[in-house]
């Protein structure tokens, strides 16, 4: 008799765990919810600090892809608000798929410069890096590379070092030399770096200026945040070591500037918090988080106002950006992509 | 007359309940199957046409690639899995007890954990080499050569390293299974105990092996973290490429079809070479084995053998993250942490039970209905498993959140009430894709168990009145218990690892140990996360370790 009680009960008890977490996933009024394509443990600190700011819970699905599906599929019914991603791809992606709404705010449009964020509002940039060239203190000399076009040069045979040409932040600086001198022109550009690598491209950022100090290769393309990271990794000293072997040449100073890209940040079509949503949104572009984003994270501020890290700045002075429409660049990812097979970039 | 009659209604009632059996299993597999027809679907639809572009340009190094890979892991795996199988359990050296679970400790490290740590090891800045340099006082990467690590070589060695125990664990089970009559038999026939192994346990333990081969093959062939890592160029960074790079999902849905297809014909054939052979054992399986005493240097050999793996697929990778881990252990031990467990703990142990339940169901409806289309739907309720997880995680949000959807705007009409997402964006979700993901691999254990069974039994317990579910449990799932509980666990420790579809399918606030590892681990900082990557394995070791119990309890205890 008691069996006969128990096992019904029990499935019961089973049907109802994933009702009761739909349950608790169901919106309460004073939240925001994100799906990040950066990693938590870059924006929790100014999604606390907005929280203590404003009361406003915030709540987290990070992962690397699938999250702009996952809004598609879910549609009018998605909890999500906000769409954080690290790289402008993505943020085009959600953009073109007609996920996202406009939003009018005078704050964001004051704190972020225009080339930085979309004409028709859909989406906002809200901290920028630079793809810069680590060069060997030891074996290159100052002012012996200057522009990314010389990275073709076959002086450097040998002697480049970079991750995959299919990573996002390679394809957003092939996409920028594409709209500068056409597909033609870029993929010998791009063969004549091939040509000249010291090995197959692999590892992250931070590993092709290992590689310089370990004399692996004597040049390196990296973002500029990755400096500042390994300057402080108390975790890992050697990094340190890494760090002070190179230094940081900011390209194509005397033409059009050196490559730019962004993080950002979209509000979704059907965002269920959408005055929290945009709350957020400004609290990300103001002075307190944007100086966090600086600080903790070494990416440079949107907000012109605000400085940029002060270790960053013992090393970096003002240089001369490349201000190229990012939207343009998102276009041609797919064409430099294409090319990077064509060109057996990462062979 | 009224007999004849009598019988005919027994009859149509007998296949009434048959068709009971019949239309609820294809109903499970059908829903199981639902996000790999999704994707299929997504196939359909690509942005543009890939393969012109593809085969002008990489698609011959994928392949080349990944064929390379299968085939290289697939053989190591099965030179370590079956070679330490047949060790422990029909020799005796120094070790062999321990070794009979040490050799499954490897299944407990995730392959993403392990190219980490080895590349941390080997590369140009690791304890190896800077050793060898101040021992030789070399200067710079130039003055001398060291295999790298981030190779098609290295992948197949990190892959084959944590997926061999899948070969090891059905092999072993399959040789503790076998009747030690037939191998007494061919012994006293003048077998040496070379050729019996390799003349009949072997033959006998096939399907075992080739269920432990095809889940390997199946999981290499999707690994995306180690072959990113390494910068392989197998066919899922093909599509990867295509989804993100090309924003192409659909053409990426028509690379992992066609791979899927490729498995699944490989099985096939597999299948098809062996559909001639039926076996089953009398039942002295319950006495003893004793063994092939090993002496002297074959002693010490088998030791070595055995410990090998164990030693690189285990200890070393444990004695690195333990390393990591106590030196920040005052930062790591957090509440946060036991939550990320506990998480894991429930999704796996959830995903586990249903699983088991699944397989069970079709494994057995297939049993109950010879030669009908139940065993397609075995096959094919167990496709997910040849699909990448983040692909597969697509598949499983498409007809969630269409289910979700239509009930929200069916309420909304009736009642004017909107339900929202009630399956979308909850554990459910990920329960669901581990299930979808992990269904092979229970179906396969479940099948070779029941496999094993005689049908007189069935024969027998059902005409002394049973009917096939009070069979099913009073009589097949007793003897089949090594089997599930193998099964069970194994779906269990595959669920602590799984990364892909977790991150993409999980609620809001929501980590297990996987995906706390990896938000640290993918950004090379894994002394941040050493602590969960090594309870991950700890966690894995204990069902290992019970597992190991479990199998050995089928002959012992009996």
């Amino acid at each position: 008799m008691r069996k006969t009680f128990k096992q019904p009960f029990k499935k019961l008890a089973f049907l109802a765990l994933p009702l009761t977490m739909a349950v608790s996933s169901v919106a309460t009024a004073d939240e925001v919810n994100i799906y990040s394509y950066r990693q938590p443990f870059l924006i929790q600190p100014m999604l606390e600090a907005f929280t203590a700011d404003t009361g406003i819970k915030t709540n987290v699905v990070f992962a690397k892809k699938g999250l702009i599906e996952r809004l598609e599929h879910e549609g009018k019914n998605s909890p999500a608000d906000i769409v954080l991603t690290s790289d402008i791809g993505p943020l085009y992606d959600v953009v073109e798929k007609g996920l996202t709404q406009p939003v009018q705010s005078d704050v964001l449009t004051n704190n972020i410069p225009a080339h930085y964020r979309d004409p028709q509002n859909r989406w906002f940039g809200l901290t920028s890096r630079t793809r810069l060239i680590y060069a060997s203190k030891e074996r290159v000399a100052e002012g012996e590379i200057k522009t990314y076009e010389e990275l073709a040069d076959p002086k450097w045979k040998g002697r480049i070092c970079t991750r995959s040409g299919k990573h996002t932040y390679n394809l957003s600086l092939i996409g920028s030399m594409i709209a500068y001198h056409g597909e033609a022109e870029a993929e010998k550009w791009l063969e004549g770096v091939k040509a000249n690598l010291a090995r197959k491209p692999q590892g992250n950022d931070r590993a092709q200026v290992k590689a310089v100090k370990e004399g692996v290769c004597d040049i390196a393309l990296g973002n500029s945040y990755y400096f500042g990271k390994m300057l402080t990794n108390e975790k890992q000293p050697e990094q340190k070591e890494w760090a002070n072997a190179v230094n940081l040449v900011f390209p194509n100073q005397d033409d059009r500037g050196a490559h730019m890209s962004i993080s950002g940040a979209a509000l979704t079509q059907y965002a269920p918090h959408k005055e929290s949503a945009i709350k957020l949104l400004e609290f990300l572009s103001e002075a307190q988080a944007q100086s966090m984003y600086a600080e903790a994270n070494f990416e440079f501020p949107v907000r012109p106002a605000t400085p940029r890290s002060a270790l960053l700045n013992q090393y970096m002075g003002e240089f001369k950006q490349d201000n190229i429409n990012l939207q343009k660049v998102a276009e041609l990812r797919v064409q430099a992509s294409r090319m990077v097979d064509k060109v057996g970039f990462d062979n | 007359m009224a007999r004849v009659s009598d019988s005919k209604q027994s009859i149509s009632e007998n296949n009434r309940y048959l068709f009971g059996w019949y239309s609820c299993t294809w109903g499970t597999a059908l829903m199981v199957a639902l996000p790999v027809l999704s994707v299929f679907y997504l196939a359909l639809f690509p942005r543009e046409n890939i393969w012109t572009h593809l085969a002008e340009t990489v698609l011959p190094v994928y392949i080349t690639t990944t064929l390379i890979l299968m085939l290289g892991v697939g053989a190591l795996s099965i030179a370590i899995g079956v070679c330490g199988a047949w060790l422990v359990t029909m020799c005796r050296f120094p070790g062999r007890r321990m070794f009979e679970w040490a050799l499954l400790l490897p299944f407990a490290v995730p392959a993403y954990v392990i190219a980490y740590v080895y590349t941390d090891l080997l590369e140009y800045s690791g304890a190896l080499q800077i050793f060898l340099r101040e021992l030789f006082g070399w200067q710079s990467a130039r003055d001398y050569w060291f295999p790298d690590i981030r190779t098609l070589g290295g992948a197949i060695l990190m892959l084959a390293l944590v997926l061999y125990p899948y070969i090891y664990l059905l092999a072993r089970a399959a040789f503790l299974e076998q009747s030690t009559t037939i191998h007494d038999a061919s012994r006293t026939l003048g077998c040496t105990a070379w050729q019996s192994f390799y003349r009949v346990s072997l033959p006998i333990a096939r399907p075992a092996i080739a269920v432990g081969l095809s889940l390997v093959s199946m999981e290499t062939i999707n690994d995306f973290g180690t072959v990113d890592y390494f910068a392989v160029k197998s066919m899922s960074a093909g599509i990867y490429d295509t989804w993100l790079n090309m924003s192409n999902l659909g053409g990426a849905a028509q690379i992992a079809s066609l791979m899927m297809i490729f498995v699944v014909i490989l099985i096939s054939l597999e299948r098809l070479a062996r559909a001639k052979q039926r076996q089953f054992h009398s039942a002295d399986r319950f006495k003893t084995l004793t063994g092939y005493p090993l002496k002297g240097w074959r002693a010490w050999g088998a030791t070595l053998l055995c410990a090998l793996p164990v030693i690189a697929g285990f200890i070393i990778p444990v004695w690195v993250l333990a390393g990591y881990a106590l030196n920040n252990l005052d930062q790591l031990w957090s509440s946060d942490f036991q939550l990320h467990a506990s998480h894991s703990f429930i999704l796996s142990g959830c995903a586990a039970l249903l699983t088991i339940l699944v397989a069970l169901l079709l494994a057995y409806s297939k049993r109950l209905h010879k030669n009908s289309s139940l065993s397609l739907a075995a096959r094919f309720a167990s496709l997910g498993y040849a699909m990448p997880g983040a692909v597969l995680a697509i598949g499983v949000i498409i007809p969630l959140a269409a289910f979700d959807n239509f009930v929200d705007s069916l309420m909304e009409q009736l009642l004017g009430i909107s339900t929202g997402l009630l399956l979308s964006g909850t554990a459910f979700a990920v329960i669901f894709a581990y299930v979808v993901r992990f269904l092979a691999v229970s179906v396969g254990s479940v099948e070779s168990s029941l496999n094993k069974i005689t049908e007189n039994m069935d024969m027998a317990s059902r005409s002394l009145g049973h009917s096939p579910l009070q069979t099913l449990v009073k009589v097949h799932l007793p003897l089949i218990k090594g089997g599930v509980l193998t099964a069970a666990l194994v779906v269990f420790v595959d669920c602590m690892k799984e990364l892909p579809a977790t991150l993409i399918l999980r609620p809001f606030n929501y980590d297990t140990l996987a995906t706390y590892v990896y938000q640290y681990a993918s950004d090379e900082m894994l002394e941040a996360c050493s602590l969960a990557a090594l309870l991950i394995v700890l966690v894995g070791i204990i069902p290992v370790i019970l597992l190991s119990r479990t199998i050995s309890a089928t002959r012992d205890s009996n």
